[in-house]
C-alpha cells in the first residue's frame, strides 16, 4: 500500500468585500450583466495604476491570524507576467517573495484530528472570467467578462500534510467554515473558491492538478489522479512531474505540459505600488476576530451541556450555529441540539438546502409542541417536511393534516376496542406471545391514526390486558 | 517662440479664437511634424467659450500640447505607435484634470520616440520630428514634439515625460526650459508607462517662469498613483527670484568626461556666471555615475518588458483582419504594431528578468540604483545644486545615429543618474554652437524644485542666452 501524499493550493475569493483589490470597482456583479462592474484599473486600460484596497489587506491579516499565520513585517506586491485573454495587463499582480503570512496551521477532524500546516498565505488579483460558446474545443471564439478582474483572491498553501482525497475535503470545508465565520467570504457564489492540488504516491513524481472548481471536485480529482498514479506504478511506467488539468464534466484529469515546458513567469517587485508594514495593523485588527469555530464548539459543549458530536456538527457552519444558538434560549438545549443537527440538518440535506431555508421562530414553535406533547415525534418530522417542501406555520399545518395528539380518553376507548375486536391476540398474549402485544398496539394506532402517544397506549394496553 | 504672459496679453487685445486660431494655421504651414493628433475643433469651441464667458484659472485659455502618451479623454492617445493608432481613451490623466480646472486649452498630441523610447523622436510611427533650429536635425527625445512645438513657436508650453531625460535631452537640443520633476511629485496616473519606477510627466516652456507655473498646476497629490507623494500645494512661480548669492554649487567631473568642447564651454561659463552672481563652486564626486547608464537600461527594459504586455488587441489597439489562435493572434498584431526599437528593448528586458538571469541583471541593476542614490545624498551634504551638462552635444543630423542604438543610448548619460535616483533636474538653454542650442542641467535634492528653479531663473535673466 503506498502512501498518498497531497498539498493544496486554495485561491479564494474575498467576494464579500465592498470594492476589488486595485480599484473602486463594486465587487457585487453576480447578479449583473457582463463588463458592467468594470473602470481603467481593471481593464488594465495604459496608464492606469494600482490602489491597494486597505480592507482587503485587513481581510487576509484576519484569515491568516484564524489560520495561526505568523504576519508579515513587511509585504510587498510582484507582477506575475504571462499572456492570456483574461489577464488585462499581461501579468498578475500577486505576491512572490515575502507573502503577507507563512507558517500557520488547522486542524481538521477526520479519524482523530490531524494537524495540516500551512506554508504561506498572500494576496492576489483575479483575472477575468472566460465564456465559451460552446465546450472548448470546438468554440470558435471566447467572450470575456471583466467583471471579476481584479476581485481580491487570496491563496492559501498547504504543507503536503495530507493523507487522501477525503481529508483533503474536510479541509476544504474546514477552510470555508473559518472564512464565513469571518464574514469575508461567501462559499455559494460563482468562482469563490478555485484549488490546485498535489498529489504524488511514495516512490512517484508529483502531478500538480489545476483548476478545480467546487468542493466535491476536488475528491473526485484527487481519487482519480490516484488510480491513474497507481495503474503506471503497477505497469512499470514512471509517473513524471507535470501539470494536468481537471475536466470537471467528465471526471478526468488531462496532461497540460511537463516539467521541462513550465513557464518562466518572470516575477519582479511592482513598482506601482509601494511595499507596506502589515504587522503594525495586527494588534488592532485581532481585537476584531470574532470567535472561531474550535472556540465554539468548546463553548457550545460547556455552555449548553450538549454532546461533543451535535457541537461539532453545529459548529460546522456559522450560519447553523447562530441558528441553534437563537433557539437554544427558548427551549431545552439538547432537545434543540438534537433536533436541529440530527433531524433538520438531514432533512436540509436531502432537499440541497442550507440553514436559510428554515426559521428559528418556527423551530422553537415545533420543539415547543413537542413537549407539551400536542405532537408526537412523527408529527413533528412531518410538520418539518411540510413546512420545507409547501410553506406555512407549524399551526396551520398540525391543524391541516389532524397532526393533533389524541387525549387519554380517546386511547382508552380504543384500547377497549382492539381487545374486544381481537380477542385471538388477546389469548397468545396470555400465553406469552409477545408480537401479539406488539399487533395489539399497532391496531390502536390505526384507530387513532397515529396519532396516540405510544408510551400511553404501550401503558394502557398493558393496564387493560 | 512666446511665452505664456505674451499669449495672454495676445487674447486680450485680439480674442482667444483668433490667437488659437493663428496657432493651428502656423502648425498645418509647419514642417516640424510635433503633432500627431490635433484637436481644432475642441480647442476653437473652448477659446470661444472663454472669449465669452471670460477665463479661469491659473492657466485661463493658455494654449498647451500633449506628449502623446497621456491620456486625454476623447482624444486619440498613441504613444506614437501603430499598435495604439486609434484608441481613445474615456479617461483623463490626473495631469489633464489638472490642466482643465485651470483653465488650459489643449491644441493636440505632440509626437515622440514610440512608447518614450528613445532620444531623437525618430523611432514614432508618424515619422521624425524636425528641430526648428535645423529642419535635418532631431529634436532630441523622446518628447521631441513637445520641445520642438514650443522652440517652433505653436504653442507656448507643453507636457512632456521623462524616463531617462526624455524632457531635458530635447530641451537642450531645441533650445527651451525642461524640468523633470521629483519622482513623485506629479501623479503618473494616465500616463502610459514605459518603466514605471524612473519616470515623471514634465513641463516645457521658453521661460523658467512658464515651466514653474506649469509644474505649480500639474504636482500635488494623487491617491490614485500610490508613488504620488503627500505634500503641500507650492506655488514655486511666486517663489522665482534673481538671486543666487551664497548659493553652494557643486560641479561633478564624470559629468564633462567625453562632452563636446562647445557643450563643455557653454556650461563652465555658466558656472562662471553664477559665481559672478555670488555662488560659489566646488568638485563634487559622483563614483557610481558610469554605472548608470547600464542600471537605467536593465531597470528600464525589464519594466517596459511587462507594461507592454498589455497590448495584445483584445481590448482596444490594432487588430489584424483575421483572427487565428490566440497565441498566433496576440503575437502577429505585437509582430505588425512595434517599432524595432520597442521590440528591442521588450526582448533585452524580458531576457534580463528570466529565471536564472534575473539575479545577474535586474537584481544587480538595483543594487546600483542605491549606490547612485547615495551618491547623491552625499553630494548634497556639501553643496546645494548640482550643475553639468544637459547632453554631451548638440543635436545631431537626422538618420546620424538610428542605425547605431548603443550610440544613442550614450547620448542619455546625463540625464539617467537623476532618473535612477528619483531627485529633480532642469535643463536650461546656456548658448549656441554653430546656429544650435546647447542645455545646462541643473540638479537638486529630493523636493528641491524650488531652489533648482531659482537658479535656473536667475542664470536666465544674466546669461541672455536667446
Amino acid at each position: 500500500m503506498k502512501d498518498v501524499i497531497i498539498g493544496l493550493e486554495v485561491h479564494v475569493q474575498l467576494n464579500k468585500l465592498n470594492s476589488k483589490l486595485f480599484c473602486g470597482c463594486s465587487t457585487k456583479y453576480h447578479d449583473s450583466g457582463p463588463n458592467t462592474h468594470t473602470c481603467p484599473v481593471c481593464l488594465g486600460l495604459p496608464g492606469a495604476l494600482p490602489v491597494l484596497n486597505r480592507t482587503a489587506v485587513e481581510a487576509a491579516i484576519k484569515v491568516a491570524l484564524a489560520l495561526n499565520c505568523e504576519i508579515a513585517e513587511q509585504t510587498l506586491f510582484y507582477r506575475k507576467n504571462y499572456y492570456y485573454p483574461d489577464l488585462p495587463k499581461g501579468f498578475q499582480i500577486s505576491q512572490y517573495d515575502y507573502p503577507i503570512a507563512i507558517k500557520g496551521n488547522l486542524v481538521i477532524e477526520g479519524d482523530g484530528e490531524r494537524n495540516i500546516r500551512i506554508r504561506r498565505v498572500h494576496m492576489e488579483e483575479d483575472p477575468a472570467r472566460l465564456v465559451h460558446k460552446g465546450p472548448i474545443e470546438k468554440s470558435k471564439y471566447s467572450l470575456i467578462d471583466y467583471n471579476r478582474s481584479g476581485m481580491a483572491l487570496l491563496e492559501i498553501v498547504t504543507e503536503p500534510d495530507l493523507r487522501s482525497p477525503k481529508e483533503a475535503r474536510q479541509f476544504l470545508n474546514k477552510l470555508r467554515n473559518i472564512l464565513e465565520y469571518l464574514d469575508v467570504f461567501d462559499g455559494y457564489l460563482e468562482g469563490a473558491i478555485r484549488v490546485d492540488a498535489n498529489i504524488s504516491l511514495t516512490g512517484g513524481a508529483r502531478a500538480e492538478v489545476k483548476n478545480i472548481s467546487s468542493y466535491k471536485g476536488v475528491e473526485k480529482a484527487l481519487s482519480f489522479e490516484i488510480v491513474r498514479q497507481k495503474n503506471l506504478m503497477r505497469r512499470g511506467i514512471n509517473v513524471v512531474q507535470e501539470t494536468r488539468h481537471y475536466d470537471e464534466a467528465r471526471g478526468v484529469t488531462i496532461s497540460l505540459r511537463t516539467k521541462e515546458e513550465e513557464k518562466d513567469y518572470r516575477y519582479f517587485p511592482e513598482p506601482d505600488l509601494v511595499p507596506f508594514k502589515a504587522k503594525e495593523g495586527v494588534p488592532k485588527i485581532k481585537k476584531t476576530l470574532p470567535e472561531l469555530p474550535d472556540a465554539k464548539r468548546r463553548r457550545f459543549v460547556e455552555q449548553y451541556n450538549i454532546s461533543e458530536h451535535h457541537a461539532k456538527v453545529l459548529t460546522s457552519e456559522f450560519k447553523l450555529a447562530n441558528f441553534f444558538e437563537n433557539v437554544a434560549g427558548k427551549v431545552d438545549t439538547n432537545q434543540a441540539a438534537t433536533w436541529i443537527a440530527d433531524v433538520l440538518k438531514g432533512e436540509l440535506n436531502y432537499r440541497g438546502l442550507g440553514i436559510d431555508a428554515f426559521s428559528p421562530k418556527h423551530t422553537i414553535q415545533i420543539l415547543r409542541m413537542l413537549r407539551e406533547k400536542n405532537i408526537t415525534e412523527k408529527g413533528a418530522v412531518q410538520v418539518i417536511r411540510a413546512l420545507l417542501d409547501e410553506g406555512g406555520t407549524p399551526t396551520e399545518i398540525v391543524k391541516q393534516k389532524g397532526l393533533l395528539k389524541v387525549d387519554v380518553g380517546e386511547i382508552a376507548k380504543a384500547v377497549d376496542e382492539a381487545i374486544k375486536e381481537n380477542l385471538a391476540a388477546v389469548k397468545d398474549y396470555h400465553a406469552g406471545k409477545d408480537e401479539a402485544f406488539h399487533f395489539l398496539i399497532g391496531q390502536v394506532m390505526k384507530k387513532t391514526s397515529g396519532k396516540a402517544d405510544p408510551d400511553a397506549v404501550n401503558k394502557l394496553l398493558r393496564e387493560k390486558l | 517662440m512666446m511665452s505664456v504672459s505674451e499669449i495672454k496679453r495676445r487674447m486680450e487685445e485680439e480674442s482667444a479664437e483668433e490667437t488659437i486660431q493663428s496657432l493651428f494655421d502656423k502648425i498645418e504651414r509647419s514642417k516640424l511634424n510635433a503633432f500627431i493628433t490635433l484637436t481644432k475643433e475642441q480647442a476653437l469651441e473652448e477659446a470661444r467659450k472663454a472669449d465669452k464667458n471670460g477665463t479661469r484659472g491659473l492657466l485661463g485659455a493658455v494654449p498647451i500640447a500633449i506628449k502623446d502618451n497621456i491620456s486625454t479623454k476623447g482624444i486619440q492617445t498613441t504613444c506614437a505607435s501603430k499598435i495604439l493608432k486609434g484608441y481613445v481613451p474615456p479617461y483623463d490623466a490626473h495631469v489633464i484634470e489638472r490642466l482643465k480646472a485651470e483653465g488650459a486649452i489643449i491644441i493636440g498630441k505632440t509626437n515622440m520616440d514610440e512608447f518614450a523610447m528613445g532620444s531623437s523622436t525618430e523611432t514614432s510611427f508618424f515619422g521624425p520630428t524636425r528641430n526648428p533650429h535645423d529642419l535635418s536635425r532631431v529634436p532630441g527625445g523622446s518628447s521631441g514634439g513637445s520641445a520642438a512645438a514650443v522652440a517652433g513657436g505653436e504653442v507656448p508650453i507643453a507636457l512632456g515625460s521623462d524616463t531617462g531625460g526624455s524632457v531635458r535631452c530635447p530641451a537642450s537640443f531645441c533650445g527651451v526650459v525642461g524640468l523633470k520633476p521629483t519622482y513623485g511629485m506629479v501623479s503618473r496616473y494616465g500616463l502610459i508607462s514605459y518603466a514605471n519606477s524612473l519616470e515623471q510627466i514634465g513641463p516645457f516652456g521658453c521661460s523658467v517662469e512658464d515651466v514653474a507655473l506649469l509644474l505649480d498646476v500639474i504636482a500635488g497629490h494623487d491617491p490614485r498613483d500610490s508613488t504620488s507623494h503627500v505634500m503641500k500645494k507650492n506655488r514655486y512661480v511666486d517663489e522665482l527670484k534673481d538671486d543666487v548669492s551664497g548659493l553652494k554649487i557643486g560641479v561633478p567631473e564624470e559629468y564633462f568626461e567625453g562632452v563636446d568642447k562647445d557643450v563643455d564651454n557653454a556650461v563652465r561659463d555658466g558656472i562662471t556666471l553664477l559665481e559672478e552672481l555670488g555662488a560659489s563652486c566646488s568638485e563634487v564626486a559622483l563614483p557610481h555615475t558610469k554605472y548608470a547608464l547600464a542600471s537605467y537600461y536593465i531597470i528600464a527594459m525589464s519594466e517596459a518588458s511587462s507594461n507592454l504586455a498589455r497590448f495584445d488587441g483584445v481590448r482596444y489597439g490594432l487588430r489584424l483582419e483575421k483572427d487565428k489562435d490566440w497565441h498566433t493572434t496576440f503575437s502577429e498584431i505585437r509582430a505588425e504594431g512595434f517599432g524595432e526599437e520597442v521590440k528591442r528593448r521588450i526582448l533585452l528586458g524580458t531576457y534580463a528578468l528570466s529565471a536564472g538571469y534575473y539575479g545577474r541583471y535586474y537584481l544587480k541593476a538595483l543594487k546600483v540604483r542605491t549606490l547612485i542614490k547615495q551618491d547623491f545624498e552625499n553630494a548634497f551634504k556639501k553643496v546645494d545644486v548640482l550643475i553639468t551638462p544637459t547632453m554631451p552635444c548638440a543635436a545631431f543630423k537626422i538618420g546620424e545615429k538610428i542605425d547605431d542604438p548603443l550610440s544613442l543610448y550614450l547620448a542619455d548619460v546625463n540625464t539617467v543618474p537623476m532618473n535612477l535616483a528619483g531627485v529633480p533636474s532642469i535643463s536650461v538653454p546656456c548658448g549656441f554652437a554653430n546656429g544650435l542650442p546647447m542645455g545646462m542641467q541643473i540638479i537638486g535634492g529630493h523636493f528641491d524644485e524650488g531652489l533648482i528653479l531659482r537658479v535656473a531663473h536667475t542664470f536666465e535673466k544674466h546669461a541672455g542666452v536667446a
